[in-house]
């Protein structure tokens, strides 16, 4: 990826060592602040966390006890997320990807209805979800409305990450299909859609991954109601909510938000590592 | 003859896929209508009642009491997140040097798997980071410590990787010809950077900052908890200020007719100020790209 | 005026042949690859096409399956029936028309599938063929390409784990699996070593009297030693033109066109 092709012997003025120190110590700064920030959070969350954390309810407005309906909650946010972003994601990848010639306009303003939804910040997403979920179509504050709204904010970036996985996989694969007079659908569900799995894998845990940190899209629409959901109709708090809620509105809660950053930030970790895993077996069964 | 069936069969599942494939394509598509729809016209109200002039001439932002000054917020968001980029982007580019041109291969490797999980943070965890460390170190040095600058040096760490990440991308794309060509011409490296690297890769640096600006504008959570969010014109960085998306994330509970509205409005405001930087970012890509394609 | 010269054997005048070409031309956006292209393929017989890079031969052999539909901003105009049935009509069916006209490009392109679901894939979208039909038709094209005895043993292992000439028998039994009356072969032998390169080509004259076949080649060694009838194309003023049709006799021992015999000889292209 560098390329250090700079000869050693060239003459090197003061303006030289000057960006060669800047650049550095820009380096070192933030891997130490990164450090700094991970390990504070460690260094306040660990002593909480325990396996009883991870299986009981919040006491006392969150200070004592654990976090198992937020897990609960989170997972059936991310499920109903996932049911929905999951068949709209594909579908729209695959006629991107494989029908750009036959529906090209088509295809064109779908991209740019995709590229704005990439840039609109999560707040709003929020405020779309409390009218539009909540409100017209009647879901109230549940876990419904709020996997619903994510399934909207995850949507462009699964796409482009499905999208990717299809266009490299090689034209020979269509060119051969296409010449045995295979239909479309037998090439893409037979041949395409096998060979760039392990691509869409990587899309599909980002998108759960953004789903999870995600906090601002969730106020209005899944709620802050701290016990375990009856149904998806219910409302339940996010992960990411509790840490907000305690932090910002439980005086002394701030041990257990650490704990629930701490929980948090391993299970991204997890899918962080999850994809590296996925794209690294890919990338070594190709060659 | 089995032949011909099957042939037809293959017709009609290709018709009802490409048919079902258009079907959800279009509902993706009509998500980014929906939203525009529904903000607008939940804002549509206050924009009739109140009228534009009315959030630069209130008195003051009491949304209760029919007060609706949006100014001290709209300053508040824009300082924010212009602080925090003016911060990043050194920073950022860097950083972006730093991978391209002078670490090791390893270590340039690593750094960047540094930044993108430095990018994976939630934000609600860099609040909560910036809310009971950053803060109380701000508060020692002079009160009350959630501030502006406590928004900014958020808001610049949360940013930070997004501009050394695409900054790196787009310095690698700068020919390794012209390097060389530097190399034998003996150049110092400060000269061939600053004279023929950096002004190359130019548009690609500049998209990656506002692509930045536009994360800082919108970001809600990080800034909701280490700001202060008191509505006010700060006299200095280490008064709080309140952004538009905290004001949102804050007041909706609990908002109701014209004051909700006002909200939408400044969903409005955030939505296009975002879009406005998303449109010049594209500009800057295809010119880029027509740039390329002359060459 | 036509553009290149006929071929004067009465013996095949005579018969009528399985694809007219006529007029072809061919343009991808503004910039013409080919055109002024007529030319007769006969039933049963080895039409090889040959000439230097960039003459429009790849292109040429795509019009005669319709491939050319997959390229954005490809047009193509001119006449090309296939016993009777226009090729090129928009109501063609492609689908039915690459079934009849099979197609061997010249890198290896097996799926990414097993070794046998390679060969059943196209099978089964062929039409509702019985499981033992399955493996007995498997393993009659691999016998015919030679393959059988190789792989008989990890039919259910990964194409892609086979060799590079293995692969392209492989591919070769792929469309053979469909019974096509026509297989286009795009450089087939181009990719591979010597060896294999042998093997293949000594499959394409296997082949020769159950199938029609036109072969683009480089190797003008390998289509003197192959092909009943060569097409001659060339370059000129930047677009592709066939300058020469005759049979393989004619067109080694006696090329009427200057060009031909140059190139023939080594001294151009």
């Amino acid at each position: 990826m560098a390329s250090k092709i700079f000869s050693q012997s060239s003459s090197k003025t003061w303006p030289d060592f000057l960006l060669l120190g800047a650049t550095w110590t820009t380096a070192i700064s933030i891997t130490v602040i990164f450090l700094w920030v991970v390990l504070s959070i460690v260094g306040q969350g660990l002593g909480q966390l325990s396996l009883e954390f991870l299986l009981t309810e919040p006491m006392n407005a969150g200070r004592d006890g654990g976090i198992a309906p937020m897990l609960i909650s989170t997972l059936l946010i991310l499920v109903v997320c996932l049911a929905v972003a999951l068949p709209l994601g594909l579908g729209t990848a695959l006629l991107l990807a494989e029908f750009s010639v036959s529906d090209k306009r088509f295809g064109q303003w779908v991209r740019r209805s995709l590229d704005f939804l990439a840039g609109v910040p999560s707040i709003v997403f929020g405020l779309f979800g409390s009218v539009f979920f909540s409100k017209i179509l009647g879901l109230g504050f549940s876990l419904l409305s709020g996997g619903l709204t994510l399934a909207c904010m995850v949507l462009p970036l699964l796409i482009r990450a499905t999208e990717e996985g299809l266009r490299s996989q090689p034209a020979s694969y269509r060119q051969g299909a296409a010449a045995l007079g295979l239909s479309k659908t037998t090439t893409l569900f037979k041949v395409l859609l096998p060979a760039a799995l392990p691509g869409l894998m990587v899309g599909l845990v980002l998108s759960v991954g953004r789903a999870l940190a995600e906090t601002a899209a969730l106020i209005f629409t899944s709620g802050y109601v701290d016990r375990f959901p009856a149904s998806l109709l219910d409302s339940g708090r996010a992960l990411s909510i509790h840490i907000f809620d305690l932090s910002m509105n439980v005086p002394g809660g701030d041990h257990n938000a650490a704990a629930s950053a701490l929980v948090l930030l391993a299970l991204l970790l997890i899918l962080n590592g999850l994809a590296a895993f996925i794209s690294l077996r890919w990338s070594t069964k190709i060659k | 003859m089995s032949s011909l069936a099957s042939l037809r069969q293959a017709k009609r599942n290709d018709w009802c896929l490409i048919n079902s494939l258009r079907i959800l394509a279009s509902v993706t598509a009509l998500v980014g209508v929906l939203i525009t729809v529904f903000v607008l016209k939940e804002a549509l109200p206050a924009l009739q009642s109140i009228g534009m002039l009315r959030f630069f001439g209130d008195d003051a932002w009491y949304p209760l009491e029919g007060q609706f000054n949006l100014v001290p917020i709209l300053l508040g968001t824009v300082l924010t997140a212009l602080g925090g980029v003016a911060i990043a982007t050194p920073l950022g580019l860097l950083s972006a040097l730093f991978c391209q041109f002078y670490a090791p291969n390893i270590l340039a490797s690593s750094y960047q798997r540094l930044l993108e999980l430095l990018a994976g943070i939630p934000s609600v965890v860099y609040g909560f980071w910036g809310l009971v460390v950053l803060v109380p170190k701000i508060n020692q040095l002079h009160p009350p410590g959630q501030s502006l600058l406590a928004g900014i040096l958020i808001l610049s760490l949360m940013i930070l990787p997004t501009v050394a990440l695409l900054s790196t991308a787009s310095l690698g794309d700068v020919p390794k010809a012209y390097l060389q060509g530097a190399d034998a011409l003996s150049l110092s490296r400060w000269t061939t950077l600053t004279r023929l690297v950096i002004p190359t890769a130019r548009s690609g640096l500049i998209t990656a900052i506002i692509l930045a600006t536009g994360r800082a504008l919108g970001e809600t959570m990080a800034v909701l908890m280490v700001c202060g969010n008191v509505v006010q014109i700060p006299n200095s960085v280490f008064d709080p200020v309140r952004s538009l998306a905290a004001n949102i994330a804050l007041e909706m509970a609990y908002a109701t007719t014209d004051h909700r509205s006002v909200l939408f409005i400044s969903g409005l405001v955030l939505l296009a100020l975002v879009g406005l930087l998303v449109m010049m970012a594209s500009v800057l890509g295809s010119e880029e790209r027509e740039k390329t394609r002359g060459i | 005026m036509l553009s290149y010269h006929t071929n004067t054997d009465p013996d095949s005048v005579e018969v009528s042949p399985l694809i007219d070409v006529q007029q072809l031309r061919l343009r991808y956006g503004s910039h013409m690859a080919f055109e002024q292209v007529s030319l007769p393929i006969y039933a049963g017989q080895i039409t090889a096409i040959v000439g230097p890079s960039g003459c429009g031969k790849s292109s040429f052999l795509s019009c005669l399956n319709r491939m050319s539909d997959l390229v954005p901003d490809c047009h193509v105009d001119g006449q090309i029936h296939l016993a009777g049935t226009d090729i090129l009509h928009p109501n063609t069916d492609t689908l039915l028309l690459r079934r009849r006209v099979g197609m061997i490009f010249q890198r290896p392109n097996p799926f990414p599938l097993s070794i046998w679901e390679n060969l059943a894939l196209p099978l089964r979208e062929h039409g509702n063929i019985k499981r033992n039909r399955l493996a007995e038709t498997i393993e009659t094209v691999l016998r015919d390409v030679g393959l059988w005895s190789e792989v008989k043993d990890r039919l259910r292992q990964s194409a892609l784990t086979l060799s590079g000439g293995q692969q392209q028998r492989l591919c070769i039994a792929r469309a053979l699996v469909l019974q096509p009356e026509i297989l286009l072969l795009d450089e087939p032998c181009s990719a591979l070593d010597p060896i294999a390169s042998g093997i293949v080509e000594d499959l394409i004259v296997r082949l020769r009297p159950r199938y029609t076949q036109v072969v683009i080649t480089h190797n003008l060694a390998q289509a003197s030693r192959i092909a009943d009838q060569v097409g001659m194309f060339w370059v000129q003023n930047s677009v592709g033109r066939l300058i020469e049709f005759g049979t393989a006799q004619q067109i080694f021992a006696s090329p009427n066109h200057e060009l031909t015999a140059a190139y023939i000889s080594g001294g151009k292209g």
